[in-house]
């Protein structure tokens, strides 16, 4: 189980773009394209291979002016998804 | 239905059918396209830019053996160049650690390599290529050493479905991300050997407890996709997830498809990348506008509740059963159809001495 001072990164071979052609960000990996929303964007940009989840929900907190325990939850829930579908990797701090 | 037609999401380029390999399973068509045929270096470039200009994200390089075209590394840095995602389906079988290195810096995304079997005596027979598992064993610490992200594609059949422990614990053994456990699906070279390669239904049950069990044993280490056998299936697969709606697949003289085996149906024709704008094909032509959207399906399709969850199957599956491109996916329990395929599977899984395979040359 992912721990709160996990430090998650994008592994090699898995990338944002802008698709150009319907306007949007994506995620893009092996055999697979995820649409990103405007939250999916801002973790995703936060991703510096430094910050551990638990400074990326209180980064995300202090942009958007909104309770770290509204934030962290869904931040913790979004990563542990891109793990399982193998387009996040996280090392421990 | 919707009348808008979205752009395509992911493209598979058969950039040749010359493959070292001769499977008796392989998906291309089984009457193979010459190396005369084959579009150029030029051509292809072209066709990687007409796609990433329609809106597609991923590209497949595969074949045949895409290794076994000399401009691989160029066809990769146009690919990259065009802005795509690119994946190399490979068997590993041509790829030495100088070609691979010249492919990590034309900048190519991720490796997918196929596996016939986890010993050499079980890979090389289904391969039919002597010494082949041992090479592609060095490859796959090549692809580690230089640090591609590697997908295992195993693909299962009778011969080979009791190995599928092994099989995982080999992608888990060679570091891949990812294994696609595809149990072999009728079309083609596997139409031909279908007797021989039919898995029984205690095979697929063990199977499908195994894959299960994995899933759950190594979430977050390595990702488990795994193809079910169709034939044992209640419903259809959502082939292509919706035929015209996702993915398109150009074969090595350039004809434009909307699956790998979609000339199969013979009263569709296809149009080639040489004739029209690749755009002009996806939205235009009437092959691809033939099983489109729900409109086509017939009546047991258009009321069902898994209508836009499967969309009717697979077409080429309907065409090689039961002779009628527009009929429900004989998979379905609720089609009439479905009575042909299980006299099929009874005659496969009973065959006293299955005959020997007929491979793919």
């Amino acid at each position: 189980m992912m721990q709160r001072d996990d430090v998650p990164f994008l592994p090699r071979g898995v990338r944002t773009c802008f698709d150009r052609v319907r306007e949007t960000e994506v995620l893009l990996g092996p055999e697979r394209v995820l649409m990103l929303d405007q939250v999916g964007v801002a973790v995703l940009g936060k991703l510096d291979g430094v910050a551990c989840l638990s400074e990326i929900s209180q980064a995300l907190s202090q942009v958007y002016d909104a309770p770290l325990d509204v934030i962290e939850p869904d931040v913790m829930a979004f990563v542990q998804d891109l793990v399982e579908k193998g387009m996040v990797h996280v090392r421990p701090h | 239905m919707s009348d808008r037609i979205d752009p395509p999401m992911a493209m598979l380029a058969e950039l040749t059918h010359r493959c070292p390999l001769a499977c008796p399973y392989c998906s291309n068509p089984t009457e193979l396209t010459g190396k005369e045929r084959e579009l150029s270096t030029e051509a292809w470039a072209d066709v990687f830019r007409q796609a990433a200009a329609l809106g597609v994200l991923q590209l497949h390089l595969s074949g045949g053996e895409p290794a076994s075209r000399r401009d691989l590394v160029e066809l990769v840095a146009a690919a990259r160049e065009a802005g795509l995602y690119t994946n190399l389906i490979t068997s590993g079988i041509g790829l030495t650690e100088r070609r691979l290195k010249e492919l990590d810096a034309a900048g190519l995304d991720h490796v997918q390599l196929s596996l016939q079997g986890v010993t050499a005596a079980m890979a090389d027979r289904i391969g039919g290529y002597k010494g082949g598992f041992d090479r592609k064993m060095h490859v796959a610490e090549v692809i580690a050493d230089i640090g591609f992200p590697l997908t295992l594609n195993a693909v299962m059949h009778r011969a080979n479905l009791d190995d599928l422990e092994a099989t995982i614990r080999m992608a888990q053994h060679l570091g891949a991300r990812r294994i696609e456990i595809a149990c072999v699906q009728f079309q083609g070279w596997a139409l031909i050997n279908r007797a021989q390669l039919q898995p029984s239904r205690a095979q697929v049950d063990v199977a499908k407890a195994a894959v299960a069990k994995a899933v759950e044993e190594l979430r977050g280490a390595l990702v488990i996709d795994f193809v079910p056998p169709d034939y044992y299936s209640d419903f259809p697969k959502a082939c292509m997830n919706g035929w015209g709606s996702t993915g398109l697949n150009v074969t090595p003289d350039g004809t434009v498809l909307p699956c790998h085996a979609a000339e199969t149906i013979p009263h569709l024709n296809f149009e080639k990348v040489q004739d029209l704008p690749l755009s002009e094909i996806w939205y235009n032509s009437p092959a691809f506008n033939a099983y489109r959207g729900t409109d086509w399906m017939p009546e047991l399709c258009q009321t069902c509740d898994r209508r836009d969850i499967d969309f009717g199957g697979c077409r080429c599956q309907a065409m090689a059963v039961l002779g009628n491109a527009a009929a429900p996916d004989p998979v379905c329990r609720k089609s009439e159809g479905r009575a042909v395929l299980d006299v099929l599977l009874e005659q496969d899984v009973h065959e006293i001495a299955a005959p020997e395979y007929v491979y793919r040359r």
